[in-house]
C-alpha cells in the first residue's frame, strides 16, 4: 500500500509535540519504545520517581472524560518530578462553542511547557499546537483522528512480550520481531481513533495487518490503509499470532451502523468458541474499557492469552517516555 | 549491530578523530589492577563494596574492575550499572543520549558505592549519579573511579581512584576504553 | 453627479472588443470611441492596458443582515463588493430570521438602497427555510424578488420542491438549490474520501450532492421550471447540468471561485477557515471546473461570500461553521483560472453578463428599483461598469480587506489581476483600487 506524502516523516519525537503517530518514522517509534523500557525499571523501584522534569509544567486538558487515561497521564508526569496542572474541562463550565484558544491563552499564561490534551474534535490537538507553537503538545485522543500513546503502548506491549518468548530483550530486538508479524484488529475501526494508531504503528514497524469488522464498521477510506481487509473473521483468527478487538463506539454514533449488541456480538465477538481457533500462543489485546461479553467473552478476557493488563501497565512508562523526550528533548537551544 | 549498539550509535554525538594514542591496552590494564588494589587498601571489606558502572562509558571498565577485585581477593564481588541520563541538570545545554538499562540487583543501603566512569569531565554525571544512587537506598559511602581525569571540573567534585591524569584543553575530546585512551577532537555538533 | 470618462481600456463587448474611452455621464455610459473629448470637469480613469466591461453581479453573497452584523452588514458587504468590482449583490435569505416575507424583503432592500450598488434579494423557497412549507414567493416577486432559495442548504422533499417548481413557474421567477442531501452528507465536514478518513473528519460524499442535481434536473423536466444550480463543486455535477442544458431544459449553474482554486488537501491543516458545504472537493474536480470555465460553458461565477465572525472560526473543526469569504477575490481568481487564454469575453460574461441574466437584471428584464447590469458596452446603458487590471501584482492580507470579517483561505496568497476601478449606477465608488 502506497503510505501519502507526509508519512512517516518525523525521525524523533525529541522536542517536538506528538499528534500523530501516522507522522512518525520506524526510528521514532523505536526510540519511544527504547526510552520506555528504562522507565518500566524506574517504576518497579521503589522510589518511582527521577527529576528528569523538575521545574516543567505539564497541564492536563481533557475536554473529553477519561479517568484513566489522565491519571495515567498525570502519573507519568509526576515521575518525572513535573508540576501538574490538572483541567477536567468536561466538567467545568466550558460549553460547546467556547473558544479553544482562549481556553488555550489562560493556561498558557500560567507558563506552561506542555499540554496533554483529549477531545472529541478530530485535529483540536493540532489547532492547539498552532496557538501555542513554544508548547508541546501531546496527542491523548483527538475525535476519531489519533490517540498516539495508547497505539504506542500497545506496540510496546507486543514487543515486551514477544521479547520475553523469545528470550531477547526489547531493546535489543528494536523493530525486528514486528517484521512479517500478523496482526488482526477487529471491531469498530470506523470510529475508533486507537485503530487508526495501531495501525500507523504496526505497519511503520513492519508488521502485516489485517481488518476484521462488518462492513458499515470499516473506515470508507480503507483501500487505501496499509492493512488487508479479512472478510472471513474465523480464517483471520486462525492467522493470526496477536488479535486487537475494539469496542463499539457508541458515543461517536455506531449503533446506527449495526443492527445490535448481539448481532455484532454473533458476527464479530471473540467467543470461547471463536478464541478456540487461534493460534496457541496468538496474543489477544483489548484498549479497554471492554464490554465483556460483547466484542471479548469474559473468560477469554481472563485466559492467558489476553495480555490487557500489560498494556494497562505499559501506559505510564510509554507516557513517561513521550514526555521526556518531547519536553526534555526541547531545553533552550533547540529547534522543534 | 544489535538495536542497543545501533541506538548508542546514533545518538553518541559527532565522530571522533584521533589525534594520537595516549595509553595503549596493556597500560589501561596496569592502570585497573592498581586502581583494584588501592580501592582494596583503602575498603579492606570487599565483601561490602558495590561497583556500578555508569552507562554507558563506564559499563566495560566495571566489569573489568569487578573481576580484578574478584581474583586478587578471592571472593564475588556485587557489581551492577546505573544510566543517569533522567538525572541530569544540564538538559537545556546537552543533547538527550538515549537511555540505557539500569541493572543493580542487590541492596546498596550500608554497603560502600564505588561509581566507575570511563572519563571524568565538569563532574556533572557523577553529580547526576549521586542524586540517582539516593534514590536507590542509603549507601553507606560513596567513591568515585575513573580511567581518566581530564580535568577542567565544574562542580566540587574529585576522584578517589584515577587510572591516569590527563590535563587537556576544553576544545579537546577524549576516548578512553579497555583497549586504550585516545587524544583528539570532535566535529562540531 | 460629475461625468467620468475611462481612458484607453479594452472595452469588452459583447462580440468584439477594441481599444477605447469610455464616457459616463448622468448614470448612463454616454459615449463609447476611440478618443472621446470629455467635459473638462469629467473625473479621469486611467484604463491603459486592462479590461474595461460591464459591472460584476454576484447571484450568491451571505450580507448576513438582519441578524449576524458582527459578520456583515450590508453596508460592509457592499463596500467589499464595490472593491471586488461588483456593482450588485444578491443577499441570501438566511438571515436571522430568515428572508421568507414581504416585510424583511423591504427592510433588506431598503437598507441596500443605501448603498452605491443594487442590493437585489433572494427570498427563500419555504417558510423559515425548514423545507415544508412555501414561503409567500408572489408577494416577495412582487417587490422585485426574482430569485428563491433556502441556501445554506437544499430543500430536503422533493415533493415540496416539485410544488415550489410549479408554484414558481407562472410568477416568471426562478428558484435557486444548494445541492446537497443533508443524509447523505451526514453531517460531514469535509469532502468524503482517502483524506476524510485519515484526518478522522466525517465527510460528505460527492455523491450527495450529485443525487440531488440528479434528482432536481427531472423535477425540472417534469415542471418544465427554471432552476438555477448554486455552486456546483464536483466534476460530475457540472457534466449533469451541461447534459441537461444541451437537452434543452431551463437549468444553469454556477461555481464558486473557492471551488476551482482550492482542494480537499487543504483541511489538512484542520483549519476551518477551509470548511465549507459544498466542502472543497478532489484536485481532479477542481480541474474539471476549470476546464469548464475556460471552455465558456460556465454560467456564472458566484462567490457565495459567507462572512462568520472571527471567534467562530476559532473553534475546532467540527464545531466552526462553514463558509469563506469571497467578494474581494473573484475576479483575480476567475482571472487565473481563465489563464493562459484569459479571454476577457469569457472573463466578464462568467462575472456579469451570465449571472446578470440569471437574476433578471438586464436592461430587458422588469427590475424594481435596481439599474440594468450586464451591459453590452453601448451607448445609453446604465453605467455599470467595472475597470480591470489584469497585470496587477499582489497578496491578501485579511487584516486589510473591507470585510468585516476575516474568513479569508487566501490569506497571504500571491494573486494576479485586480479591479482599478469601478462605476456602480453612474458613481466612481473605486478608483485605483480603492473606496473612493
Amino acid at each position: 500500500m502506497d503510505r501519502y506524502e507526509g508519512a512517516g516523516v518525523i525521525e524523533s519525537i525529541r522536542g517536538r509535540s506528538l499528534l500523530s503517530l501516522d507522522e512518525l518514522s520506524q526510528e521514532a517509534i523505536v526510540e519511544v519504545l527504547d526510552t520506555a523500557e528504562s522507565f518500566v525499571e524506574v517504576n518497579r523501584r521503589s522510589i518511582k520517581k527521577v527529576p528528569a522534569l523538575k521545574g516543567r509544567v505539564v497541564a492536563s486538558l481533557f475536554f473529553e472524560e477519561s479517568t484513566r487515561t489522565r491519571l495515567s497521564f498525570e502519573t507519568a508526569a509526576k515521575r518525572l518530578s513535573a508540576d501538574v496542572l490538572s483541567l477536567a474541562v468536561a466538567s467545568s463550565s466550558v460549553k460547546k462553542g467556547e473558544s479553544l484558544r482562549d481556553t488555550i491563552a489562560t493556561i498558557d499564561a500560567l507558563g506552561i511547557d506542555a499540554v496533554v490534551m483529549r477531545h472529541r474534535s478530530s485535529g483540536a490537538a493540532l489547532q492547539v499546537s498552532r496557538y501555542v507553537p513554544h508548547v508541546r503538545v501531546i496527542n491523548g485522543g483527538d475525535g476519531l483522528h489519533q490517540h498516539p500513546t495508547q497505539g504506542l503502548l500497545d506496540a510496546f506491549t507486543i514487543r515486551q512480550v514477544l521479547s520475553e518468548r523469545h528470550d531477547t530483550t526489547g531493546l535489543e530486538s528494536g523493530a525486528a520481531l514486528f517484521e512479517g508479524l500478523r496482526i488482526l484488529i477487529v471491531g469498530d475501526i470506523r470510529h475508533s481513533r486507537v485503530a487508526r494508531s495501531d495501525v500507523a504503528a504496526y505497519a511503520t514497524l513492519g508488521a502485516e495487518v489485517r481488518l476484521c469488522a462488518p462492513g458499515t464498521l470499516l473506515p470508507e477510506d480503507v483501500a487505501t490503509w496499509p492493512v488487508t481487509v479479512a472478510s472471513d473473521f474465523d480464517e483471520a483468527l486462525a492467522w493470526a499470532d496477536v488479535v486487537g478487538l475494539l469496542r463499539l463506539q457508541s458515543e461517536r454514533g455506531s449503533g446506527a451502523f449495526v443492527a445490535s449488541l448481539r448481532e455484532f456480538t454473533f458476527s464479530h465477538g471473540l467467543t470461547v468458541e471463536r478464541a478456540r481457533r487461534m493460534k496457541p500462543d496468538a496474543l489477544i489485546m483489548h484498549p479497554g474499557p471492554m464490554n465483556r461479553g460483547v466484542e471479548i467473552d469474559s473468560r477469554v478476557v481472563d485466559s492467558s492469552r489476553a495480555v490487557v493488563e500489560r498494556q494497562v501497565s505499559n501506559g505510564v512508562p510509554i507516557r513517561m517516555a513521550v514526555l521526556y523526550l518531547s519536553v526534555a528533548g526541547s531545553g533552550e537551544g533547540h529547534t522543534p | 549491530m544489535s538495536n542497543e549498539d545501533d541506538r548508542q550509535a546514533r545518538t553518541r554525538g559527532p565522530a571522533f578523530t584521533a589525534k594520537s594514542q595516549l595509553m595503549t591496552t596493556d597500560d589501561v590494564a596496569r592502570a585497573m589492577r592498581r586502581m583494584a588494589h588501592e580501592i582494596v587498601e583503602r575498603n579492606h571489606d570487599v565483601a561490602s563494596l558495590s561497583i556500578i558502572g555508569l552507562q554507558t562509558g563506564g559499563r566495560a571498565p566495571a566489569s573489568a574492575l569487578a573481576s580484578v577485585l574478584a581474583e586478587i581477593s578471592g571472593q564475588p564481588v556485587n557489581a551492577g550499572m546505573l544510566d543517569v541520563s533522567f538525572y541530569r541538570d544540564d538538559l537545556s545545554r546537552n543533547p538527550l543520549v538515549a537511555s540505557s538499562a539500569t541493572n543493580i540487583d542487590h541492596d546498596l543501603t550500608d554497603r560502600t558505592v564505588v561509581l566507575v566512569d570511563d572519563v571524568l569531565f565538569t563532574g556533572r554525571t557523577i553529580r547526576a549519579a549521586l542524586n540517582a544512587l539516593s534514590d536507590w537506598g542509603r549507601p553507606r559511602a560513596v567513591q568515585l573511579a575513573v580511567l581518566v581525569d581530564r580535568g577542567h571540573r565544574e562542580l566540587p567534585i574529585r576522584p578517589d581512584y584515577v587510572g591516569k591524569n590527563l590535563p587537556t584543553a576544553q576544545d579537546e575530546a577524549i576516548v578512553a576504553t579497555l583497549e586504550g585512551v585516545w587524544i583528539g577532537t570532535r566535529e562540531p555538533a | 453627479m460629475s461625468a467620468i470618462i475611462i481612458r484607453q481600456g479594452l472595452v469588452v463587448g459583447v462580440h468584439a472588443s477594441v481599444v477605447a474611452d469610455v464616457l459616463i455621464v448622468d448614470g448612463r455610459i454616454a459615449e463609447v470611441a476611440a478618443t472621446i473629448d470629455a467635459p473638462s470637469d469629467a473625473h479621469e480613469v486611467d484604463a491603459r492596458d486592462c479590461w474595461v466591461g460591464p459591472g460584476f453581479v454576484d447571484l450568491h453573497a451571505h450580507l448576513r443582515e438582519p441578524g449576524r452584523e458582527a459578520a456583515e452588514s450590508i453596508e460592509s458587504g457592499a463596500r467589499a463588493g464595490a472593491l471586488g468590482g461588483y456593482c450588485a449583490l444578491v443577499a441570501m435569505p438566511n438571515t436571522e430570521p430568515a428572508l421568507d416575507n414581504v416585510a424583511l424583503v423591504s427592510y433588506v432592500l431598503e437598507r441596500g438602497a443605501r448603498t452605491p450598488l443594487d442590493i437585489a434579494v433572494a427570498g427563500a423557497i419555504t417558510q423559515e427555510r425548514r423545507g415544508e412549507l412555501l414561503a409567500p414567493m408572489a408577494e416577495m416577486a412582487a417587490l422585485g424578488v426574482r430569485l428563491f432559495t433556502d441556501d445554506g442548504v437544499g430543500v430536503q422533499d422533493p415533493s415540496v420542491m416539485r410544488r415550489a417548481l410549479t408554484y414558481a413557474k407562472p410568477l416568471g421567477v426562478r428558484l435557486a438549490q444548494h445541492c446537497e442531501d443533508e443524509r447523505l452528507a451526514a453531517g460531514g465536514t469535509m469532502n468524503e474520501g482517502a483524506l476524510s478518513g485519515r484526518l478522522g473528519l466525517i465527510g460528505r460524499p460527492a455523491l450527495a450532492e450529485e443525487l440531488m442535481v440528479m434528482r432536481d434536473i427531472e423535477l425540472v423536466r417534469l415542471t418544465a421550471a427554471p432552476l438555477h444550480f448554486l455552486h456546483l463543486s464536483t466534476s460530475r455535477s457540472v457534466q449533469l447540468v451541461l447534459a441537461a442544458r444541451d437537452e434543452g431544459l431551463p437549468v444553469t449553474f454556477e461555481v464558486a471561485p473557492h471551488h476551482f482554486t482550492l482542494d480537499e488537501g487543504a483541511c489538512s491543516s484542520y483549519d476551518p477557515v477551509f470548511k465549507v458545504h459544498p466542502p472543497l472537493r478532489t484536485p481532479s474536480d477542481v480541474a474539471a471546473l476549470r476546464d469548464a470555465l475556460r471552455r465558456g460553458v460556465v454560467d456564472a461565477v458566484a462567490t457565495d461570500h459567507a462572512p462568520h465572525a472571527p471567534e467562530l472560526k476559532d473553534l475546532v473543526f467540527d464545531e466552526a461553521p462553514a463558509g469563506m469569504l469571497g467578494l474581494e477575490h473573484a475576479a483575480a481568481l476567475t482571472f487565473e483560472a481563465l489563464a493562459p487564454a484569459s479571454d476577457p469575453r469569457t472573463f466578464f460574461q462568467v462575472l456579469s453578463r451570465g449571472p446578470a441574466r440569471i437574476a433578471q437584471l438586464r436592461a430587458d428584464d422588469i427590475r424594481v428599483g435596481h439599474s440594468a447590469h450586464g451591459a453590452s458596452m453601448v451607448s445609453g446603458e446604465d453605467a455599470n461598469v467595472t475597470v480591470f487590471d489584469p497585470g496587477s501584482r499582489w497578496s491578501v492580507d485579511r487584516n486589510a480587506l473591507e470585510s468585516r470579517s476575516v474568513n479569508t483561505p487566501y490569506d497571504g496568497r500571491a494573486m494576479t489581476g485586480r479591479v482599478r476601478a469601478t462605476v456602480a449606477k453612474g458613481r466612481l465608488v473605486v478608483d485605483q483600487g480603492r473606496l473612493t
